[in-house]
């Protein structure tokens, strides 16, 4: 389950930042490695949202900053 | 006071993208109008634009990925797409990439649009009823603001100077430049990048200027005769889209780096009908009161003009009211022409202005005047000036002035001299 989710969440974070898959390690910050700004990571938790038919609400969404961060949070909440 | 030259130019039209194949199309005589082919346009009045030819750059044809990454596209409207599209071109054009801090402080940015975002709007006014507004994308607002290309473009390039926008409507584009230009003057600024842009023609942007009866109704199975300035069988205009910019520079700056001059921006004149919201007073007074304006400014009698860019977006009533204020004018210039090169790309809205100060330069510099296509029975109120029909003319062209005006009665008028 979480394998299949850390993918699904790489690859939107692939397609939406226009980065390097390899540079999508579960550690990388979206701000500080992959070159996100505020509104880019706005737009990632709503790309999460509508991929895994959830809410993520606005205090739960300020502490997704990394990959594993948004893997651990939709494991736990979906 | 200083002077002001161009240095670069740059475009994005339905003619292609890049100012050299533009201009060679142009100066061939052909046209850019077609059947909308972007979205469905069967149940609209007008179903004819002048769309961006989509391809590779190197063949003329417009392709986003060499101007903005696919990424960065997706949070922007097309209209910033092609206003960052023709500054890349003008900037590199110009060759002006400066790195030290005191020249990136004296670069400034003045890029406009009459409309702005209104595909990405009406986007997210349908998404919001739709789905509910959390799903509205945080890019929206900055997507849709008209200033955001003079934005982008300052920090693509990191010029710090004068970061400004001009919103007047379809006059936009030449009171970018004009007003850039005073900056230079005024010592605001070395280098302006200056210009406008947009990307109206979508469906609320077809019906709107539909339902306000400004568009050609009767030439949907022949959209390359819809743009027909001046001629009897005129209804409308024809609705384009892309961007013109232009590097403005001055005098001293330009030569001390050895950039290559187009032209001079010698006259600049502005005015306000004071009248209606849509239609020009009958005697053209404001359009006049421009045009004599900028002649004033730039201390060039209406006698030397040798070539007119019309605003001649082919309505019935503005193209007569703005012939009439120009015979008024120029009556005694027998040397005088006069053409409208939206017979070939229709009307760009707010890049209009600037697209049109591109093609005054360019005819400058070139010799040649660019054709008013469709032009075959012209009306009986428009006799007497020679309005360049359907072929270019080969003329030394020292003085050109164009025109441009706007809903809500803005007048704008540019002159342009030949740097010798």
């Amino acid at each position: 389950m979480s394998n299949d989710v850390a993918d699904r969440v790489k690859k939107i974070v692939v397609e939406h930042l226009g980065v390097e898959e390899a540079k999508v390690v579960e550690s990388a910050s979206f701000i500080d490695d992959l070159g996100a700004d505020s509104l880019d990571t706005v737009e990632l938790v709503m790309a999460f949202e509508e991929e895994f038919g959830c809410e993520i609400p606005d205090d739960a969404a300020e502490k997704i900053v990394t990959v594993q961060n948004a893997v651990d949070f939709i494991s736990e909440n979906v | 006071m200083r002077r002001v030259v161009i240095t670069g130019l740059g475009m994005v039209s339905p003619l292609g993208c890049g100012v050299d194949h533009i201009w060679s199309r142009i100066i061939n005589g052909e046209s850019g109008l077609g059947k909308i082919t972007q979205f469905e346009a069967s149940d609209l009045a007008c179903q004819i634009a002048g769309e961006i030819p989509v391809g590779e750059t190197a063949d003329g044809y417009f392709n986003a990925d060499d101007h903005v990454a696919a990424k960065d596209r997706r949070k922007l409207d097309p209209f910033i797409v092609y206003g960052i599209t023709a500054a890349q071109q003008a900037i590199e054009d110009a060759s002006w990439k400066p790195e030290d801090e005191e020249s990136l402080f004296r670069t400034g940015v003045m890029i406009g649009s009459g409309i702005g975002g209104l595909q990405t709007i009406a986007n997210g006014a349908v998404m919001i009823e739709e789905k509910g507004p959390r799903k509205l994308s945080p890019f929206f607002i900055p997507s849709s603001l008209i200033n955001l290309i003079s934005g982008h473009v300052s920090i693509r390039y990191g010029y710090k100077g004068p970061n400004h926008s001009v919103v007047t409507a379809c006059s936009t584009g030449a009171h970018a430049i004009g007003d850039a230009a005073r900056l230079i003057q005024m010592d605001d600024a070395d280098v302006m990048v200056a210009g406008g842009a947009e990307a109206a023609v979508c469906r609320l942007g077809i019906a709107g200027f539909c339902a306000s009866r400004a568009l050609s109704t009767g030439y949907n199975e022949t959209p390359e005769k819809g743009s027909r300035p001046w001629d009897k069988g005129r209804d409308g205009f024809v609705m384009g889209e892309g961007a013109g910019v232009v590097v403005l520079e001055e005098l001293e700056h330009a030569k001390a780096r050895g950039a290559t001059i187009y032209g001079e921006v010698v006259g600049y004149g502005l005015s306000g009908d004071a009248h209606h919201i849509t239609a020009p007073p009958p005697d053209g007074n404001g359009g006049f009161r421009a045009m004599s304006a900028a002649l004033k400014r730039a201390g060039i009698n209406a006698g030397d003009v040798n070539y007119i860019n019309a605003h001649g977006t082919s309505t019935p009533l503005g193209d007569e009211i703005e012939f009439g204020a120009v015979k008024r004018l120029f009556g005694n210039n027998e040397d005088v022409c006069m053409s409208s090169t939206k017979s070939a790309i229709g009307h760009l809205l707010g890049a209009a202005g600037a697209v049109e100060a591109i093609f005054s330069v360019k005819a400058i510099k070139e010799g040649v005047v660019p054709p008013t296509l469709n032009l075959e029975d012209p009306s009986d109120e428009c006799q007497g000036i020679d309005l360049v029909p359907l072929e270019a003319q080969e003329r030394k062209i020292d003085v050109a002035l164009s025109n441009s005006f706007g809903f809500g009665g803005t007048n704008a008028s540019l002159v342009l001299k030949a740097f010798r």
